[in-house]
């Protein structure tokens, strides 16, 4: 166990402050935080509380096994951010919102759990619904430079012809190609850890 | 384990299962004490581990995605997550 009882309380102070943050980094990449405020530093108190326990931003509105492998997905913002604000206007726990529900056009409503109920193993693998085979468009025209020759909707090029591996992250889709994952995605804010090898 | 007991009206057994760090769970707790409804509750996350295993099993026995909040009531009836009028219209 923890030494959770030697830690500081969580202060509304340092609730105020993490609001702060992440409401800038949420604006700057196109997010939104929960315009009800009392809601929302509610939800981040319940973080910095799972922060004391655990070391990491759990999700507040599940329950984390306490361990950090096992709670990858869950920690915040979560692998199933994304596609719930898509889906349902709001994350999980609703600390994030699409701007309809901002505008107050949507309401959210209860979210169902996206999280797989028996959680694949941790095993860093290509994602299912691979967002790369997308149908290639032919634009009349374009050069034709190296690795252009792939039919539409061929498979991509196979990751020994790339002079860098592509690196996604899980949370928001970030892509970039290079040696190793950047330490935080520059847009969504999740670590390093949260990558996963994509090509 | 021990349950919380808030006092209210008796509507049968009515039991929360909750994380006191989820605003759906402190929603629903609000709203229980809004309408005056004597009920028990759980904040899962602050049991030890062995319990929560034992809660976690009997929670997914009504609600098989685990989610909270989770109302059982009368041993016959669940809401799982925080849905206003699903809990008014069952525990009437």
């Amino acid at each position: 166990m923890s030494g959770a009882a030697d830690r500081p309380e969580v202060t509304p102070e340092e609730v105020e402050r993490v609001f702060k943050k992440l409401d800038q980094e949420a604006e700057s990449a196109g997010y939104h935080l929960n315009p009800d405020k009392e809601f929302t530093l509610g939800l981040i108190e319940g973080m910095l509380v799972n922060e004391r326990r655990y070391g990491y931003w759990a999700c507040p509105c599940r329950l984390a096994s306490g361990k950090k492998s096992e709670d990858l997905d869950i920690i915040c913002p979560c692998d199933y951010r994304d596609a719930d604000l898509s889906e349902y206007g709001a994350c999980f726990c609703a600390l994030y919102v699409s701007q309809d529900v901002v505008d107050g056009t949507r309401k959210v409503r209860r979210i169902p759990e996206r999280r797989p109920a028996e959680k694949l193993s941790a095993a860093a693998e290509p994602p299912a619904e691979s967002p790369g085979a997308q149908p290639g468009e032919e634009k009349p025209g374009a050069p034709d430079t190296a690795h252009t020759e792939n039919p539409a909707g061929a498979a991509p090029p196979h990751p020994a012809d790339l002079r860098y591996p592509v690196w996604r992250c899980k949370v928001c889709g970030y892509l970039c190609a290079r040696d190793g994952p950047p330490e935080v995605c520059p847009i969504c804010k999740a670590r390093k850890e949260r990558f996963e090898r994509f090509l | 384990m021990t349950f919380q007991r808030v006092e209210g009206t008796d509507k049968g057994r009515i039991v929360l299962y909750s994380l006191s760090t989820c605003m759906w769970c402190r929603m629903a707790k609000n709203l229980l004490r809004d309408l005056g409804i004597g009920y028990e509750y759980i904040d899962v996350d602050s049991l030890k581990a062995e319990e929560k295993d034992e809660v976690k099993k009997e929670i997914k026995k009504w609600n098989p995605d685990g989610s909270y909040p989770t109302i059982i009531i009368n041993d016959k009836d669940c809401v799982s997550g925080f849905d206003e009028a699903e809990i008014r219209e069952k525990i009437k």
